[in-house]
């Protein structure tokens, strides 16, 4: 039905539609419409504006041009780090988290004992927010007090697993996977549920082996459920904060362009400017993921 | 939302026992979409707090257990005292602290908590605060470094309450079993913090929140290079690249062998329950720090040295004594009875009862009564009284921007990796400049 509408609208036919229908759908579409605007694209050009500029969030604002630009790039040590951190989260998420929850769920399609236990305590983790898994990891990775350093009984050569900024990113983005593999895992074994028994069956009659079936047969079938993965999980990967912000507030070793954003803009530090220009550079990189994204579904759309 | 509507009914009318056609549905689901963003506009019609005049609503940042009951008690006794009833309207300390710009630019309560010296100035020269300089002129008891601390412009913004020194906590227990002593001298500190080290039990250090180690760096500054130019190190005057600066972080870097491991995954409660459990020998912290977290029956086994000198012409002069106190936002709707409350909060009087409640801070007001101190508080008040100067603390002593976004992460950069302080004192003096330029 909106298919039609939306042909029908640009050419002469709207006599079908009554005035009420104009209204209605005008007013269903427009919302919508309008929220979009009012809430993702405003504030999204509001921050490009604002990052060409130099705002406490109490006096005037001024123009600053590129300066933010510059200084974060050139002087702001927290900048490429964060950057990195980023980046090293994105692929982490996507090569060793994902690919276990799809192991996991292969595994449990295939009707392991228990597989109903299994499938409730590996989703499990996902009901937490990442905040509380934060807090979680505190009570297990603490230097003095923690469950992993009193088990190993190490008191007088701690491992500060949280405090050591060589160590700790991983501790998190471990933390992290826990909950994102139970998630992942329950989207593909949806999926694997959905692949029709019979082409696996043709598959063997064809003489494949179980590996060649998975990856010639059945993975290719789950196409859609791998996009919907493959979007989650970029988007939680550049969307971590609260875990990190739980633990130390994304500071040594844990920065990532969200708590710099943060830490700038929402603190009582007022560099409205700075923050903006550092949100700036995350929609830049979460564009790059988009647009990417969009171009594959586009070509696999037309491809069909 | 029926209690919050003011503009008559707004709920779609449904009739029932009608067949109801999809196009009345759809209608429906129109209205409620309405619905959902009309609570929002309704707000906009709502009777704002503040019409009435008897009331006096405080913004709280006293969000721990013990401070809130004190004060608690202090806003009991004002209203029995003048009849008007007081409002607290408590946030959590850091979230307080994070949004106090929106805050104060919103429709802040009558009365705020906040701090002392820059941080307050900064709002006073945002214009964000009422002057209270006619408040003032009644009080009695407050020495003139006070009301420096309270001054912006030669007008008073602030009400002192309370404040509380940094200094070297320990366990007297476990010096007098060992046989240490205090040390006077930075010579002395080392080599006690050595000994301490060799004995199982260092110096306790954190720093995962951002800020204890400021205590540290204060502490050096002073003592090297004295308050003036601690001051104007603060105030973004001096450079940060100076050998002077560079010198502060090369006599902290003979600390850090002796300190206990790990000091950037440890909270400040952490530290201060080491120090309880007589893991680690003493701490450079506030003294409400290990208060809180000692049970009170070893509470007495507190004790503390003043930091030791480093340069002998500024001996131990310096005391670094943060603040708190109130203030009156700009966008206050009630200042008269703002005013007459902070006019009963600045008497000797509001500071016992709170301190009766509270035994980890000592009073401002000279006139406060000192009988019922514990020895720790006496030992306080009396470091403080003696001071030649009182400084607030990093965080507070220059602007937030700088200290949130640059100086955390540069002492905790330090802690991490002692050896490279040119390139540090580098790193904060680019950004130095970036952020005092901008400055508008």
């Amino acid at each position: 039905m909106p298919q039609r509408t939306a042909r029908r609208a640009g050419g002469r036919g709207t006599r079908r539609f009554t005035r009420r229908d104009v209204v209605v759908l005008g007013v269903l579409l427009g919302i919508p419409v309008l929220l979009d605007v009012v809430i993702v694209w405003g504030p999204a050009l509001a921050s490009v504006g604002l990052s060409f500029t130099s705002w406490d969030g109490i006096g005037d604002i001024h123009w600053a041009g590129g300066d933010n630009y510059e200084h974060l790039v050139e002087d702001y040590p927290a900048f490429w780090p964060a950057v990195r951190h980023n980046l090293l989260w994105v692929a982490f998420l996507g090569l060793a988290a994902t690919p276990f929850g799809l192991f996991l769920a292969v595994l449990i399609d295939r009707g392991v004992r228990f597989s109903r236990f299994y499938q409730s305590v590996l989703y499990l983790p996902v009901v937490l927010s990442l905040a509380i898994v934060g807090f979680m990891a505190q009570l297990l990775l603490g230097t003095d007090q923690g469950v992993v350093n009193t088990i190993l009984d190490n008191r007088n050569d701690p491992v500060d697993w949280l405090g050591d900024s060589d160590i700790n990113l991983w501790m998190m983005m471990l933390a992290a996977s826990w909950r994102h593999t139970g998630y992942v895992m329950i989207l593909y074994l949806a999926g694997l549920k959905a692949v029709d028994p019979a082409l696996k069956e043709a598959a063997a009659i064809d003489g494949a082996n179980e590996r060649q079936t998975f990856f010639r047969v059945t993975f290719p079938t789950l196409r859609p459920v791998n996009v919907i993965v493959g979007v989650i999980t970029v988007i939680e990967a550049l969307r971590a904060f609260d875990i990190v912000y739980a633990v130390n507030k994304g500071r040594n070793g844990l920065e990532l362009l969200s708590v710099l954003i943060t830490d700038n803009i929402v603190g009582e530090a007022g560099r409205i400017g700075f923050g903006s220009a550092i949100a700036v550079v995350l929609l830049g990189v979460s564009l790059v993921f988009v647009v990417t994204f969009l171009v594959q579904e586009l070509r696999g759309a037309r491809g069909k | 939302m029926a209690q919050s509507s003011c503009g008559g009914p707004a709920s779609p009318p449904v009739r029932i026992g009608h067949p109801m056609s999809r196009r009345e549905l759809l209608r429906g689901t129109a209205l409620g979409a309405g619905a959902v963003t009309l609570p929002a506009l309704l707000t906009a019609c709502g009777d704002g707090p503040g019409g009435d005049k008897g009331e006096v609503t405080v913004g709280s940042n006293a969000s721990d257990a013990v401070p809130k009951k004190a004060f608690a008690a202090a806003f009991d006794a004002y209203e029995k005292q003048s009849g008007k009833r007081v409002k607290v309207n408590t946030t959590e300390h850091n979230e307080f602290q994070q949004n106090i710009t929106r805050y104060l630019q919103g429709s802040p309560d009558n009365v705020f908590m906040w701090f002392a010296g820059y941080r307050m100035r900064y709002f006073a020269e945002k214009g964000l605060l009422t002057e209270i300089s006619d408040v003032w002129r009644d009080f009695k008891g407050f020495s003139k470094a006070l009301k420096d601390q309270s001054t912006h412009d030669g007008k008073q913004y602030f009400v002192p309450y309370y404040y509380y020194p940094w200094a070297v906590f320990h366990r007297k227990s476990l010096f007098e079993k060992r046989g240490y002593e205090p040390a006077r001298t930075w010579d002395q500190f080392i080599a006690l913090a050595r000994r301490m080290k060799k004995d199982g039990t260092p110096v306790a250090f954190c720093d995962k929140d951002g800020w204890p180690a400021m205590g540290t760096f204060d502490y050096i500054d002073l003592r090297l290079n004295g308050y003036d130019f601690h001051q104007s190190l603060m105030a973004g005057e001096e450079a940060w690249t100076d050998r002077k600066v560079k010198k502060v972080f090369d006599l902290w870097r003979e600390l850090m062998p002796y300190y206990q491991k790990g000091a950037l995954g440890r909270t400040w409660e952490e530290a201060g329950q080491g120090l309880q459990r007589r893991r680690t020998g003493m701490a450079v912290l506030g003294m409400p720090h290990p208060g809180s977290q000692f049970p009170e029956n070893e509470r007495d086994d507190i004790d503390f040295f003043a930091f030791p000198e480093i340069a002998p012409e500024f001996g131990q002069d310096a005391v670094e004594a943060p603040v708190d106190g109130f203030l009156v936002a700009k966008k206050s709707r009630n200042v008269e009875g703002a005013k007459d409350l902070l006019a009963w909060l600045g008497t000797a009087r509001a500071e016992d009862v709170y301190l009766k409640g509270d035994p980890n801070n000592v009073a401002v007001n000279e006139g406060a009564d000192t009988t019922a101190y514990s020895p720790l508080q006496k030992k306080s008040a009396a470091l403080v009284s003696g001071a030649e100067q009182i400084s607030q603390f990093l965080d507070r002593d220059t602007r937030p921007d700088f200290a949130q976004t640059v100086m955390i992460k540069a002492l905790q950069d330090f802690i991490d990796d002692p050896n490279d302080v040119d390139g540090l004192v580098n790193r904060i003096e680019r950004q130095k400049k970036n952020i005092f330029e901008s400055a508008s």
